[in-house]
């Protein structure tokens, strides 16, 4: 019951490309993630080696993943907090309400959290009277836009500045309509003052987890706002969202993993506020929540154990293979139809909402590799991937012009000597055809035609070329 | 068969394990118990007084500022000119940690000082860090019946106070710390890490400070790493000193 358009990627990517204000957006974002990686990176001689030491603990955790839950379990339990486990996002949305309406919430604020999205809450616990704010700047500016997000650090990448001044004096009726909102600060400001109000007066706090730790029994946040801890502290109830493989073992593996998530992110050295939080307030506590309450969500998870797509689960969110994605960079996150855009996204959308809802996704990739490349856990995206166009044509998903093109190639590259033979015309042909190396068009490649010429072979096939170089 | 034992059995398919199996017990017990460290970088392996300084640049990398004061006793006067200097009233909240209520604040006549967790309406919070770390510019705070979390989130300016002796090279120096305050496997109900005042980017991309939390950050680093007065005053001292000599 997803509302994913994943399905429709071609039309949503085709969409995105002639939407100019969208096209403005992401310019304007531009590579600043990736200069400001790359930096980060550069000045910490030992990056390389943590994320190695990064992607070594996320494979520990998961092979033993059922008993660092039990120890986490065991250590939330011991230190006053509750956790619940959640099959799908039908039971995890039933628990967090059921949790609300216990705490007699009418107004609830929340953290940003993709799991969050990928439950589709807000919608759900609206439905049932209780109004879901969003306290993220970008959440919320995408919250009142009605969108869903299309980055997953900076959900309103695809919003312009003109656009959420336009978007606030469309909901903040209660402020003078003729203010200056011509700068970003004083955006913020307005947003800042709304949303502060919001935190003093909601009765349950909602967050995702960048980590929870076997060890301790706690839930990681990591934000640059501040809005995560307020989320948490002022209201009596406190719910954590998050999905099982966010487990780590110990303190110092979080660190480990920390050090390399907002540089992969940002290129900050750490973002402005890591939280760990343990348990309800204690006797004498001044501040803090009443109850702690962890909804752990599986939601297509522990069937990827096992599985080619295992490796996925080591993912921690930073965003570096959709900043990194030449696709991702040319369509928007909506485009991919789902709350995880990018190359993660298309290897992890399919996993939740069944192949079959998601079958342009792994085909949505150049195959260029620098996912992999800067995925500061070592994820083999690109092999994931294949991994998924392999089962979707073992499950006959892919289109017939793609089956039997493929039929075709295969019937060639099975027999060698045709193979050769047969390029090596097709080769000379397209060679003698194109105009002045090129063709602008060019009958069974019009998808690629359409939009940019088709350079005409050059020479010799490769396979020639390198007979005649290996020669001594 | 409930909703946990549905997802741990399937866990368990997946990895084609029963649960029971004694090594893979051990390991997990193992990992848990010996926490071992990992890699940790150079960069805030130094001597003290290196230390000290790294955190200093990097909290100010981190759009955060500092000022250094020889003892305790001179915070309050410290944070009496930060908010003069500042524009801001003279009025501040801070917690009752015993290490801010030994300070001298009265002798600051003008400044109001209330204490307790904030309301959102105090323009200046000072709390006492637990540690810092150099490597990052980041500062420790744990939440207890003395030091309220909204301090360090409500208030527009927050004050931090750290003894030049906690600030730690690596996380991993204050993992060790907190476990030898609390206990194995126990934590304060919160630890916050700090790293700069609040900011966003999601308006046009466009980094701005103080979207919820504080818009300026200002670390007070007090004393010497190895517990006396710091070197630079040290000197100031003995010049003094050496001055009613003659």
């Amino acid at each position: 019951m997803t509302t994913a358009t994943s399905q429709r990627f071609k039309e949503n990517a085709r969409a995105a490309l002639a939407d100019a204000q969208l096209q403005r957006a992401i310019g304007d974002a531009g590579g600043g993630f990736v200069l400001r990686r790359q930096e980060a990176a550069g000045k910490l001689p030992e990056f390389d080696a943590l994320r190695d030491s990064a992607q070594a603990i996320k494979e520990h955790t998961l092979r033993h993943l059922d008993l660092y839950l039990e120890a986490y379990e065991e250590r939330v339990t011991a230190q006053g907090g509750h956790v619940h486990y959640a099959v799908n996002a039908e039971e995890a949305r039933a628990i967090v309400l059921d949790l609300c309406r216990k705490a007699g919430a009418r107004s609830v604020t929340k953290g940003k959290s993709m799991v969050s999205e990928e439950m589709e809450l807000n919608a759900f616990l609206e439905q049932n009277g209780i109004a879901a704010v969003e306290t993220d700047l970008g959440e919320y500016i995408i919250q009142i836009r009605h969108e869903a997000p299309s980055h997953i650090i900076a959900p309103a990448i695809h919003v312009t500045k003109e656009q959420v001044q336009a978007d606030f004096r469309r909901v903040h009726t209660h402020l003078p309509a003729d203010r200056n909102l011509d700068e970003s600060t004083t955006m913020l400001t307005e947003a800042r003052n709304i949303l502060r109000e919001k935190f003093l007066t909601a009765d349950v706090g909602i967050t995702g987890a960048n980590f929870l730790v076997a060890e301790t029994g706690s839930s990681i946040i990591v934000t640059n706002e501040g809005n995560g801890d307020l989320t948490q502290t002022l209201p009596k109830m406190h719910i954590v969202l998050a999905t099982i493989e966010k487990l780590v073992p110990t303190l110092e593996d979080v660190s480990q993993l920390l050090r390399v998530l907002a540089r992969s992110a940002t290129g900050q050295e750490m973002s402005v506020y890591t939280t760990l939080s343990t348990g309800p307030r204690r006797p004498g506590d001044p501040d803090g929540p009443a109850e702690y309450h962890v909804v752990l969500l599986d939601n297509g998870r522990s069937a990827m154990l096992g599985s080619p797509f295992q490796d996925m689960l080591r993912c921690i969110r930073c965003g570096a293979c959709m900043n990194h994605c030449p696709v991702y960079n040319a369509v928007g996150g909506h485009a991919y139809g789902f709350v995880y855009p990018g190359p993660m996204g298309s290897v992890l959308t399919p996993a939740i909402i069944g192949i079959e809802n998601a079958k342009h996704l792994p085909n949505a990739s150049t195959f260029c590799g620098r996912c992999e490349e800067v995925c500061p856990v070592r994820i083999p995206l690109p092999r994931m991937l294949r991994a998924w166009r392999e089962r979707e044509f073992e499950r006959h998903l892919s289109p017939a012009t793609v089956r039997s093109g493929l039929a075709l190639w295969s019937f060639f590259a099975k027999r060698p000597k045709l193979y050769s033979f047969a390029t090596n015309i097709a080769a000379q042909m397209l060679s003698a055809l194109g105009k002045r190396g090129r063709f602008r068009r060019l009958p069974l490649a019009s998808g690629w035609t359409r939009h940019r010429d088709l350079p005409a072979p050059q020479g010799a096939t490769f396979q020639a070329q390198w007979k005649a170089r290996s020669r001594p | 068969m409930s909703s946990r034992d549905t997802v741990l059995a399937s866990v368990r398919r997946g990895l084609g394990v029963t649960g029971n199996e004694a090594a893979r017990r051990a390991a997990v017990q193992e990992r848990l118990a010996r926490h071992a460290r990992g890699l940790i970088p150079a960069r805030g392996q130094l001597p003290p007084e290196e230390r000290i300084a790294l955190f200093r640049n990097m909290v100010a990398a981190a759009a955060g500022t500092t000022t250094r004061v020889a003892i305790a006793a001179d915070v309050p006067k410290e944070v009496a000119a930060l908010l003069r200097t500042l524009n801001l009233p003279q009025a501040m909240r801070r917690g009752d940690d015993p290490r801010l209520a030994a300070m001298p604040w009265a002798e600051q006549k003008a400044l109001t000082v209330s204490t307790g967790a904030s309301d959102g309406s105090d323009l200046a919070g000072v709390s006492h860090a637990f540690g810092a770390i150099a490597e990052s510019g980041t500062l420790m705070l744990l939440s207890g019946p003395d030091n309220p979390t909204t301090l360090n989130f409500l208030p527009d300016t927050h004050i931090v106070v750290i003894s030049a002796e906690d600030i730690a090279g690596d996380y991993e120096s204050l993992w060790t710390r907190l476990r030898e305050r609390y206990g194995a496997g126990a934590m304060p109900r919160v630890v916050n890490l700090i790293t700069g005042p609040s900011r966003s980017a999601d308006i046009g991309q466009t980094l701005i400070l103080g979207a919820h939390g504080p818009r300026r950050l200002h670390v007070i680093v007090v004393g010497s790493a190895t517990g006396g007065n710091p070197p630079s005053f040290r000197r100031v001292n003995s010049r003094v000193i050496a001055r009613n000599r003659s």
